[in-house]
């Protein structure tokens, strides 16, 4: 196998780089806007996992090691169903049912409102974001030509 | 009426790809559109003749709706079928590390 | 109040593992075991303090028929009861079989996730919650099917992981039928609203159901995923899978669909007996010709979910005691089984039943364990095995169907020869073996023993003072048929 640079051409590493903070932004959206309009914490988190796979597919797996803190987004990973959990348990600890939706409800239509729903939201976008890419990243870790036996 | 046999239509489609389909990324992706299929009746089922989408907006005053909690089904069964499909993805990966290839007639090492 | 801790507490402890156990592996096992003994304090709990009273719990504080409700009456809590009981013993024999297999930690975190889903399987009252619990179980083992990294084990799990997709769109079909023709999703309400309706709908849903819950159970026309996956996967997630999963998912599902909610129709009765009949018949025979440990088991498994099917089919009160009392003596005697197989497995480093020598001195307890669940399985009294088969038999005569029950008798026999074969050729044959590729150590042995002291103890539940204690409410329940929906939405 010839060994040809990691990544895409210089172009598409141009306009990713100045784009993947637009998908940020619209993936936020979607996950804040949860309770308002259509989306909500699952599709948002995919917007967010597309952004980060566009700058693993345009700059390669090492570069993109080298340059996002994997630890840090695996640890952010595995706190999220902990903290879903809390806000589970708050509504057992306040005396009503598990993730029962304790906190004030506020005005209708305004974007801090509807209680719970927005925390787990925005906790759901992040796990699912996170998952999705550090399940892609792991499978372009993983090396076909080692391990063949057996 | 026809649009529920149309959705079965396209359950059979995907059943026909997984059963005759010889390469293990055709059957996930048949596998898929079962997967969808079964997604798209569940939407159907809620529809309600000359109703809206069921979402409460500023300004607008409430009219009968289509019925929202197929849609939070299909949601949660989205969600489950990505990960059952990434499961797959990543065992189709193994499998050819191990067996280089990804033609099942081939990779018969268990009997039965 | 006590009905969210059986998922929140596995649950809990799969979530802390990542985090608690990345430093140091083995800080992952005193996390699995406490919530393994604690979910079993829980379930004993209920299932003695409350019995006979069925509790509901409203998920969320939302009221019927919006809300999802958690519903635990005492065939949910005989059924948690099973499942810590197999996660424990399977968590103690485990410690030191898996180190040989890499990282500790993410075996334990997908164990706590599989006991979670079945936990949630048992516990919910929920149509599409039944659903979403059994594809959590599912995808957990699915990984630990294929946790080895060998290439046979990769196989096995797709193979398990398409046919088990095929059940999840079929029963994902149902639900959609279910939903547009009552509105609603949760078990009690469906079961009043389907009484009203027309017997082509009930038809269609009770094919859709069998099929879907069919697969998860291996019944058999179903059952080609289970030789493969139960064979390849590790030894204690074999125990789990051949023990409780294709109970929970499969035969818990099926009784609690067919008796609660669509009020035991007579064609699908008689579905269950023609399914029973040839699972038992030819799981057994095709058990006989395997030289595979491992796949004799499996295939053996095939037969025992069987002998359920057959006496949930035969509908009277004392046929259900005999499906209840075998699934809680199979679980014991067919997780000990495997776990013999796996010491074994560990100790001459072969699965094949043709290299296997005479073992009785080099590893007693493996030796003596394994002749326990040998007799348990053949229906030898005073073991347990005999006494679920004597009760399941007796039962097909006194509701009049004889060639059933010879049938029973003669899945019994091949079952005995299977037995038969194991031990002498891989116990007890006459080729002496000088020694042993790995130890077999304590907490494995604590596991068989324990399983041992339970394949007697279990036989004491059909006396009748214990019995009406533990098994008559179980019974009561099932047999109690559409009276679960007035019970639940009483509360």
């Amino acid at each position: 196998m010839t060994d040809k640079p990691a990544g895409m051409t210089l172009i598409i590493k141009t306009v990713s780089r100045l784009i993947v903070g637009l998908i940020f932004l619209y993936g936020i959206y979607i996950i804040l806007h949860g309770h308002l309009s259509p989306g909500g914490g699952f599709g948002g988190g995919v917007v967010l996992a597309l952004g980060l796979l566009a700058i693993l597919l345009a700059y390669g797996r090492e570069e993109t090691q080298k340059w996002l803190r994997i630890r840090l987004l695996k640890d952010l990973e595995h706190a999220s169903p902990l903290l879903f959990l809390g806000v589970g348990l708050l509504g057992m600890a306040t005396g009503s049912a598990f993730l029962a939706n304790v906190l004030s409800k506020g005005r209708l239509f305004a974007l801090l409102s509807s209680g719970t729903i927005l925390p787990l939201n925005v906790i759901i976008g992040l796990k699912v974001g996170l998952s999705l890419f550090l399940v892609v990243l792991a499978m372009a870790e993983f090396d076909i030509r080692k391990g063949a036996d057996e | 009426m026809t649009i529920y046999v149309l959705c079965f239509a396209l359950f059979l489609v995907g059943l026909y790809g997984l059963l005759t389909k010889r390469d293990l990324i055709k059957i996930i992706l048949s596998s898929g559109i079962m997967g969808y299929s079964c997604n798209l009746m569940l939407v159907l089922f809620g529809y309600r003749r000359g109703a809206l989408y069921p979402i409460l907006e500023k300004g607008k005053e409430a009219a009968p709706m289509v019925d929202p909690l197929p849609q939070a089904l299909v949601l949660t069964s989205i969600v489950i079928e990505l990960g059952v499909t990434a499961l797959l993805a990543a065992l189709a990966i193994r499998l050819f590390q191990k067996y280089r290839t990804y033609d099942i007639t081939k990779i018969r090492r268990l009997s039965g | 109040m006590i009905a969210p801790y059986f998922i929140i507490v596995p649950l809990l402890a799969a979530f802390l593992i990542p985090f608690v156990a990345k430093r140091r592996d083995a800080r992952a096992v005193p996390v699995s075991l406490a919530a393994a003994l604690s979910l079993l304090a829980l379930s004993a709990y209920v299932f003695f303090v409350h019995s006979g009273e069925t509790l509901v719990y409203k998920m969320s504080a939302w009221k019927l028929p919006i809300g999802i409700n958690l519903v635990l009456d005492a065939f949910s809590s005989f059924m948690l009861i099973i499942v810590s009981l197999i996660a424990l013993t399977s968590l103690l024999f485990s410690v030191k079989y898996i180190r040989h297999l890499g990282q500790d930690w993410k075996y334990y975190a997908l164990f706590m996730l599989l006991v979670a889903g079945m936990n949630g399987v048992v516990v919910t009252g929920d149509l599409f919650n039944l659903f979403v619990f059994m594809e959590i179980a599912l995808i957990a083992a699915l990984a630990l099917v294929a946790y080895g990294g060998k290439a046979h084990e990769f196989e096995a799990s797709f193979k398990y992981a398409i046919m088990a997709s095929v059940s999840a769109s079929l029963i994902l079909l149902s639900i959609a039928v279910v939903y547009s023709s009552t509105s609603s999703l949760a078990l009690a309400t469906i079961s009043q609203s389907l009484a009203g309706k027309s017997p082509v709908l009930v038809l269609w849903l009770g094919s859709l159901f069998m099929a879907g819950f069919g697969v998860k159970a291996a019944a058999m026309p179903f059952h080609a995923w289970l030789p493969d996956a139960h064979s390849s996967a590790p030894s204690p997630v074999s125990a789990m899978l051949s023990g409780v999963l294709i109970k929970t998912l499969g035969v818990y599902a099926l009784i609690r669909i067919f008796y609660n909610v669509l009020g035991a129709p007579p064609l699908f009765l008689q579905v269950f007996l023609g399914l029973g009949a040839v699972s038992i018949i030819l799981g057994n025979l095709l058990a006989i010709g395997q030289w595979d440990l491992k796949r004799l088991l499996a295939y053996s498994s095939i037969g025992q979910v069987g002998y359920i099917l057959l006496a949930a089919g035969i509908g009277t009160p004392l046929a259900m005691l005999g499906a209840v009392f075998h699934m809680i003596n199979h679980a014991v005697f067919k997780s000990l089984l495997f776990y013999n197989a796996g010491a074994l497995e560990t100790a001459l480093g072969t699965r094949d039943l043709r290299q296997m020598g005479d073992v009785s001195r080099l590893l007693p307890v493996t030796a003596r364990t394994s002749m326990i669940a040998s007799l348990s399985i053949s229906g030898i009294p005073p073991f347990n095995g005999f006494f679920s088969k004597l009760v399941i038999i007796v039962a097909a005569v006194q509701a009049g169907h004889p060639l059933l029950a010879l049938a029973a008798v003669v899945g019994s026999l091949f079952t005995m020869a299977a037995f038969l074969k194991v031990q002498r050729y891989g116990l007890r044959s006459g080729r002496p073996v000088e020694k042993l590729v790995g130890r077999v150590d304590g907490a494995m042995k604590a596991a068989m023993i324990i399983l041992a002291a339970l394949c007697l103890l279990t036989s004491l539940l059909v006396v009748p003072g214990i019995r009406e204690a533990t098994l008559d409410p179980v019974v009561k329940v099932i047999m109690d048929k559409t009276q679960y929906a007035l019970t639940v939405l009483g509360k």
